[in-house]
Parts: C-alpha cells; sequence; structure tokens
C-alpha cells in the first residue's frame, strides 16, 4: 500500500510575540505504518520547524499531557493513530485552559487550582502509627476508589463541555468525579454539609447542563456520566434536607456508581 | 545584563515524581519552607508510569505467607548481584512496610485480600485465609521468593503519585511546574541552589536554598529506543556532573527490556511470554530454541534481550522505517484468551501501533528500561563532594540495586528514599543557614546567559541539536547496548567524543523569543553526551559481567577485582570522565550464586 502524504494545519501563536496574531500552518508528513501523532509532531518540529510548541511527557496515555482538538474533538494526541486521520487534520490547542503556545495549553495550574479549591485530599482526625497494621478494607471498595481515581486529568472533558466554555468558573467533570472518588473513600471523614460547601453549587455539580459530551470524550472511559449522577443525587439531597443513607456521604451500600473493574 | 527573579526557600527539591514529593513532605512537616521544580505538572511525572507495583514484604497474601524483611533483602541483593550497598537495603527493606502502609493511610486504594480458594493461571491451588482478608494484598513479580508486589490494579504508580501530591498540595508545599533546574550554584564546597529556566516564558530565575535535592528520574532516554517517558533526560544527573566534584556512581550498569513495541517503545510486559508467545524472525521462524533449548522465550529478561539482539545482528532481524525489529507471536493463543488475560498487551498494541494481535505480529525489540546509577549519594542521601547536596529515587546511586533491580523495587524505592532521605535533609536544613556570595550567584547566571546567547549569535557552522543527538542515541544504542565488547565501546567512545567536541557549536536554527523548544534541547544536550560518555566509558573499563552489565569478551562475573562501584567524575574543561572506584559494602550476604542468569552458568556460546 502506498505511503499517503499527509497534511496538518496547526494552530500557531507565541503568546511572546502578541502582534501576531494566530494562524494556520500547514506541514506535509510522509506517513509511515503504525504512526502516531507523537511520532508526527516530533518529525515535523526536528525536520521542519524547530519552534513548534506542544506537550508530551509518557506517550502511553497514562501522563494525560498531550491533550488536543483533534479534527474537532478533544482526543490525547498520544493515541492517535495517523490511519485513522483523512488526508488533512487540523490540530487546535485545548479551549478554556490557558494557551502557553502553538499546542501547549496550562491544563497542570487548572488541576492544582481545583484540588486546592475542592480540597481534593482525604480528611481525617486519625494519626499515622508506623508500629499498626493497615486498617482493613474491603477490595470491592478499593475497586470502586479506584474506578474515579484512574482520571489522568488530560482536560479532555472540560475542553468538551459546552458549560465550561460559556461559564468561566465552572469546576467540570474531572472535578466533580475527583470529589466523587473521595466520596466512596471510608477513609475520608467529611460530612455532606462539607462536601456541600466545596461542590454543591452552580460552580460544581448543580452547573452541569446534562450535555455528557464529558462522558463522550473521556480517553480513560471513566463513566462520568455515573459519577456526575452520583455526586447530584447525594447533595441535592442534602440540599433538600433528606437523609443521604446511614451515615455519611459516601457509605458504600448507598452507592451504586461506576462500573465494576473486577 | 538582564534581570533574573530571584526566590528563597529552606528547602528546594528538583523533581516532583515520587521520591521529590516523599522528601518535599518529610522536610515540610519538620516545619520547614519546600519549593519544588519540575519540567511537567507533578501528576505528569513518569512516576505514574509504574503500572507493576511496588514490593513490600507484609505477607498477607497466600503466596506470601511467611514473607519478611530479610527474605526481601536477598532478593535484592542476588539481584543487584551484589553489587548494592548492602546497609542501604537492609534500611531500605526495613522501611518500605512503613511507607506502604503511610500511603494507604493517606489514600492509596491499595488491592485488598478476599478470602478463599483459587487456581492459579499454572493450575496451583491456592487458599487467601479468612483472618488476612482487607489487608493489603500482593502479586508475583520476576526475581522473588515470595509474591510481595502490592499494586492497585493496572495504575500503581498513577494511584501513588496522585494520592502523594494530594498531600503535597494540603501541606502547602510551593510547586513551580514548567520550570528546568540548568545549573546548580556552588563554590565548589557547597550547594546554594539553582539556576532555572522557565519552560513558559524562557526566563532564567535563581532558587537558593539550605538544602537542594536531585530527584529527576533516570536518564533512559538518552537511547532512542527507550520505555521511559520523554522528560527523562538524565537532567539532575548532569547538574551534579557538572559540578566537578560531585560523581555519578555505576553509569554503566543500564537496564534493558526485551519487549519494547516498535516504534513507540511502550512496554509489552513479559506477560505474553509467559502464556505462551513466540518470537520470531524475518523468516517467520522461531528461534529461542536454538538459543535457550530449556527455557527458550521464558529465560530471564537480560538473556532474552541478549539472544534477541544476537539474532539480528546475524541480519536476520526484521527492517523497518524505525530500525531492525523482531516478532512477538501471540495469535495462537486465540481471540478469547488474548481479549481476556493480555488485554492489557492488546490495547496497547491497538491503541499505539494499530495492529490487532489476534490477527497481526506485534513489533517489538530490546529497550532500555532503567538507570540503575546516578547521583553517588551515602546513606543519607547527601551527595559526595558537595555539602548541601541531596539526591534521592532513579535520579540517585544510593545504591540500592546495584547492577540490576527488581521489578515493584524502583516505585518502592522513590517512596522510601523520599521519606528516610527527607528527614535527613531536614536534619541538614534546620542545622544550617542560607548563606551565598552574591558574587557566586551572579557568576552562575552569568554562565547560563552566555550559552544561551551564543545559541543565537554564533556565527557559521551551526551543529543541527536533534542531528547531533541522533548520533549519540545510535551510538549507545549500537555500542553500550546489551552486549558489549572492547571493540565496539572504543568505537561508542570515538563517536560520543566526537559528537561531544561538536556539541560546543550548537546553534539555533530558527530562533524564536519566549520559551523556544530548541534553546531547550540545546541547553540539555551537551550535557547528556557527557552522561553517555561516562556510561561508556565506565562500561568500556569494567572488564567483567555483572548484572545488566554484559561483556562478550568477559563473560564472567569477576569478584576478586570488580566487586567495586564506578565513579564517574568529569573535570571542568575535560573531553571525557575520570573514572575512580570505591568498595562495595558486604555486610550480610557474601557475593554466591543467583540461582539465574548467564554469568552463574557455564561460559557458553557467543
Amino acid at each position: 500500500m502506498a505511503n499517503r502524504t499527509l497534511t496538518f494545519k496547526i494552530f500557531r501563536y507565541n503568546p511572546a510575540v502578541p502582534e501576531k496574531k494566530p494562524y494556520l500552518a500547514e506541514y506535509r508528513v510522509e506517513e509511515q505504518p503504525r504512526m502516531t501523532l507523537f511520532t508526527v509532531l516530533n518529525q515535523i518540529r526536528e525536520e521542519q520547524d524547530p519552534t513548534l510548541v506542544f506537550d508530551f511527557v509518557c506517550r502511553a496515555a497514562i501522563c494525560g499531557s498531550c491533550a488536543m482538538i483533534i479534527n474537532g474533538k478533544p482526543r490525547l494526541a498520544c493515541k492517535t493513530l495517523t490511519k485513522d486521520l483523512p488526508r488533512v487534520t487540523t490540530l487546535l490547542p485545548l479551549p478554556v485552559f490557558k494557551l502557553i503556545g502553538d499546542l501547549s495549553v496550562d491544563t497542570g495550574t487548572w488541576f492544582r487550582h481545583i484540588s486546592l479549591k475542592t480540597e481534593s485530599w482525604i480528611h481525617t482526625g486519625k494519626t499515622f502509627d508506623p508500629a499498626a497494621q493497615e486498617e482493613r478494607m474491603d477490595n470491592d471498595t478499593a475497586l470502586r476508589i479506584y474506578e474515579a481515581e484512574r482520571c489522568i486529568e488530560c482536560g479532555c472533558c472540560i475542553a468538551g463541555c459546552a458549560t465550561a466554555n460559556i461559564q468561566e468558573d465552572f469546576m467540570g467533570a474531572a472535578t466533580i468525579n475527583r470529589v466523587a472518588r473521595f466520596m466512596v473513600d471510608p477513609r475520608d471523614e467529611r460530612t455532606p454539609a462539607q462536601y456541600f460547601d466545596v461542590i454543591g453549587s452552580n460552580e460544581g455539580t448543580f452547573g452541569c447542563m446534562g450535555l455528557m459530551a464529558c462522558d463522550n470524550n473521556c480517553p480513560m472511559q471513566i463513566p462520568l456520566q455515573y459519577q456526575l449522577a452520583y455526586v447530584r443525587r447525594k447533595m441535592a439531597a442534602f440540599g433538600l434536607g433528606q437523609p443521604t443513607g446511614p451515615g455519611q456521604a459516601g457509605t458504600p451500600e448507598v452507592h451504586t456508581a461506576g462500573r465494576s473493574t473486577a | 545584563m538582564s534581570s533574573y527573579d530571584t526566590f528563597f526557600t529552606d528547602v528546594l527539591i528538583v523533581g516532583a515524581g515520587l521520591a521529590g514529593e516523599r522528601a518535599a513532605i518529610a522536610a515540610r512537616d519538620r516545619g520547614l519552607e519546600v519549593t519544588i521544580l519540575s519540567l511537567v505538572p507533578p501528576r505528569r511525572s513518569h512516576s505514574t508510569a509504574a503500572q507493576g507495583g511496588m514490593q513490600a514484604s507484609l505477607g498477607n497474601s497466600a503466596m506470601g505467607y511467611g514473607d519478611n524483611p530479610d527474605i526481601h533483602f536477598q532478593d535484592t541483593v542476588k539481584g543487584s548481584d551484589w553489587g548494592c550497598d548492602q546497609d542501604v537495603a537492609r534500611l531500605f527493606v526495613n522501611t518500605v512496610p512503613v511507607a506502604i502502609r503511610q500511603l494507604s493511610f493517606w489514600g492509596v486504594p491499595w488491592n485488598r485480600v478476599t478470602a478463599g480458594r483459587k487456581t492459579l493461571p499454572d493450575g496451583r491451588e491456592i487458599e487467601d485465609k479468612k483472618e488476612f482478608e482487607g489487608l493489603i494484598t500482593a502479586r508475583d513479580f520476576g526475581g522473588t521468593a515470595k509474591w510481595r508486589t502490592c499494586y492497585t490494579s493496572d495504575g500503581t504508580g498513577h494511584t501513588v503519585q496522585y494520592t502523594m501530591d494530594s498531600i503535597v498540595i494540603a501541606r502547602g508545599v510551593t510547586v513551580h511546574d514548567r520550570t528546568e533546574a540548568i545549573a546548580l550554584i556552588h563554590d565548589g564546597r557547597k550547594c546554594f541552589g539553582v539556576v532555572a529556566r522557565s519552560l513558559r516564558s524562557g526566563r532564567l530565575r535563581v532558587y537558593l536554598a539550605r538544602a537542594t535535592v536531585i530527584a529527576t528520574g533516570g536518564y533512559g532516554r538518552l537511547y532512542p529506543a527507550s520505555t521511559n517517558a520523554v522528560i527523562n533526560e538524565g537532567t539532575g544527573m548532569s547538574l551534579a556532573l557538572d559540578t566537578g566534584v560531585v560523581p555519578l556512581g555505576n553509569m554503566e550498569a543500564v537496564q534493558f527490556h526485551p519487549t519494547g513495541l516498535v516504534p513507540v517503545w511502550i512496554l509489552i510486559t513479559e506477560g505474553a511470554r509467559g502464556d505462551g508467545g513466540y518470537l520470531l524472525d524475518k523468516n517467520l521462524y522461531r528461534f529461542m530454541p536454538d538459543y535457550e533449548p530449556k527455557k527458550k522465550e521464558l529465560a530471564s529478561r537480560d538473556v532474552v534481550s541478549r539472544r534477541m539482539i544476537q539474532h539480528m545482528r546475524k541480519g536476520l532481524g526484521v527492517d523497518s522505517p524505525y530500525g531492525q525489529h523482531l516478532w512477538l507471536d501471540i495469535r495462537h493463543l486465540g481471540a478469547k484468551h488474548i481479549n481476556t488475560n493480555l488485554r492489557e498487551i492488546a490495547n496497547i498494541c491497538r491503541n499505539f501501533a494499530g495492529i490487532d494481535p489476534v490477527r497481526d505480529l506485534i513489533p517489538v525489540r530490546p529497550t532500555q528500561h532503567y538507570s540503575m546509577g546516578g547521583v553517588r549519594v551515602d546513606i543519607d542521601g547527601h551527595a559526595y563532594g558537595l555539602q548541601g547536596l541531596f539526591a534521592a529515587g532513579e535520579a540517585a546511586c544510593w545504591d540500592l540495586h546495584g547492577f540490576n533491580r527488581l521489578g515493584g523495587n524502583s516505585l518502592a524505592e522513590t517512596t522510601v528514599a523520599g521519606m528516610v532521605i527527607g528527614e535527613k535533609v531536614a536534619d541538614y536544613a534546620l542545622g544550617t543557614e542560607t548563606d551565598y556570595s552574591p558574587a557566586v550567584v551572579r557568576d552562575a547566571v552569568r554562565v547560563q546567559e552566555e550559552r544561551i546567547q551564543a545559541l543565537t549569535s554564533r556565527a557559521d557552522g551551526r551543529e543541527n541539536v536533534w542531528a547531533l543527538r541522533n548520533e549519540m542515541g545510535a551510538a549507545l544504542m549500537e555500542h553500550v547496548g546489551i552486549f558489549r565488547t572492547g571493540e565496539g565501546l572504543q568505537k561508542a567512545v570515538d563517536k560520543l567524543t566526537a559528537v561531544y567536541e561538536r556539541s560546543a557549536r550548537l546553534g539555533l536554527h530558527a530562533p524564536a523569543s519566549g520559551a523556544n523548544p530548541e534553546v531547550t534541547a540545546c541547553l540539555r544536550l551537551p550535557g547528556m553526551i557527557r552522561l553517555a560518555l561516562c556510561i561508556a566509558h565506565g562500561a568500556l573499563a569494567r572488564t567483567e559481567s555483572r548484572g545488566s552489565h554484559a561483556r562478550e569478551d568477559f563473560p564472567r562475573r569477576d569478584d576478586v577485582n570488580w566487586l567495586k562501584r564506578t565513579l564517574a567524575y568529569w573535570d571542568p574543561g575535560s573531553p571525557a570522565p575520570r573514572l575512580a572506584y570505591e568498595p562495595v559494602k558486604i555486610t550480610e550476604l557474601p557475593p554466591g550464586d543467583r540461582g539465574y542468569g548467564e554469568t552463574a552458568a557455564p561460559v557458553g556460546q557467543g
């Protein structure tokens, strides 16, 4: 099979040179077998334009660095094979996040801010005893935590979210999923009231319009639709003054979100 | 002279992977101000890619009953081919159970013991007892006497890094991401901090600290075929080497994995061969039984890697635009087995190579995987030769791994080293003051400004950074890979010396303001070539085979002459490293037979 010549139209803008308006630059690359956008972009930088800015770290869909808009959809570039692309492909940086240059956006700062805002760490009154055996946990609970914990903070769900694109302070699916991860964790002692303060607002779970592009765009196939519904149900029940089940938010027996990974 | 921002902190940590973040937490918990610099947001660090797990002798799972730190110690020392420091190995195996339980306390969702009878894939029956239910469980990993590798499904590194980073955030540790340390500030006696460059703006910064910790990971990406993340270019090791007074230990000890996927070099785990996969050559001939009649494809990692290279050298590799490779064939295992038991491998093949292993052959070749060598530190993590400088994790030669690291010991090392060394860093920082000479700082910045200036203003004869880098990589891959000979290593040294000389004339081909990626690459490359020269010279001098260092012309381990650690120094202005040696500390387990691998066996073919 003859190799195709692929054309890439790539968004270019250097914030250090604001007088030069953003534009699409065109590059041509000979397609090779098993080629991904990781190979393509590095080849362009090494052979055609050493100033092209983009981000890769693991190139194996583990680190979440390389999300971009590929022919209109937020995707991980490392996981995109050229054989699945047409002859002409347009690459744009993710919207919502601050642009660093060309295809590189500042997802790191955005997600760090969100972690601080939602206090995304285990809240406990206990202190660690180095001499003690670990506290026991049901393996199903561990797997349920892991299901939400798998998020790699790539930003695809945020970039494809209509609400996040028009409402600057909307925290988005990744954040709500992150809160769900702590809600199902028995080690976190936060009460429903404390979670409500964090996520029970228009910036959080009640801002979601339910369009569910996040669920389609997640490269980790995290069941965001279920996670969002779970958090919203919990917070709505608390807000309406209903019981949220025996004990605290996150008591395993009232939780039905998340597909089992077993 | 341009202006630059200056930041003061008590403890400065370079690198936000697991070792760096764990050390940061230790120092922060002692009341110190801590700043972490990182090339990338912490949660994008290479630590997240460690999927397998973390060794700790908890003994909770059926196949781990009776395990204890002594057995973990023996496995680690044997694995290292007696190259490790046994005091460090003892400290490590005793500490790792506490480290893993603390991670559990902080939020890692370790997989737990479920009670009941189970049948293993090989037919063995085991029973997990009720009394251990709900405790942290473990899986099997190569080179260990017990099942000891704790894990969270297929994402151990990910969950440990996310948990560690959540504690870093909760504790108020400052993180400056997209910031690259490009030189240590020191006076030849003491380290005062670093000169750094913002990868957002391209501007230089100064960070001054009482103690500086290098935790930048390994140098895998010196090799063009590496399973490592693209940021693993040995940047922190270069900083230490460039001081002229801090040595790097055992740089020639480089671990390879037999089956990296061509051309993205993502790891295809042993599971594929364990379940019955074959290796085929360009004639679709299964060659491993010819070399290893007994174990075939299931000989140890280093042995399989060596045989694959040997076979390709005979011209029997498959040509491709990405160089020669071989085939891994699992088609005969059937769609059902591949899509369930080997699902992870099948997904990697489909997602990153666009091939379906149910129908297609998988292109593989031995791929660089781990750097045992690094900044030589004592048991407290304090670097040789410079007060106030520490190192931890893969960036350091502590030296837990000697000449070969066991699976599951790398992730464990990051956390334990961060924990132990973080306390020593805090002790040191609390007992000293930030004292520095403004002239030393100014000079350090000026040197870096001049380097950047020269890249732009160089009149002619500009060397291209990517082309030179490829030449460096080719020399390493061809001659300083899995099989080494005196002749090949000499060729590598000659080639790398020439490339290093040319790297003094690196220049930009398309100047751009801001964080120009070509400038970033040009600033890194000379240091990377110095590391490559340390590896090649160290390997040439070491006339024995030990662990991952396999010399065809010296196939046996030589404890009489070589039971010692290589120290590579770089005298300023020199074209080559200066090698020195120190004894290896043997306290409990004297050198003996590993019980596997070629060096223990009679000298065989080629």
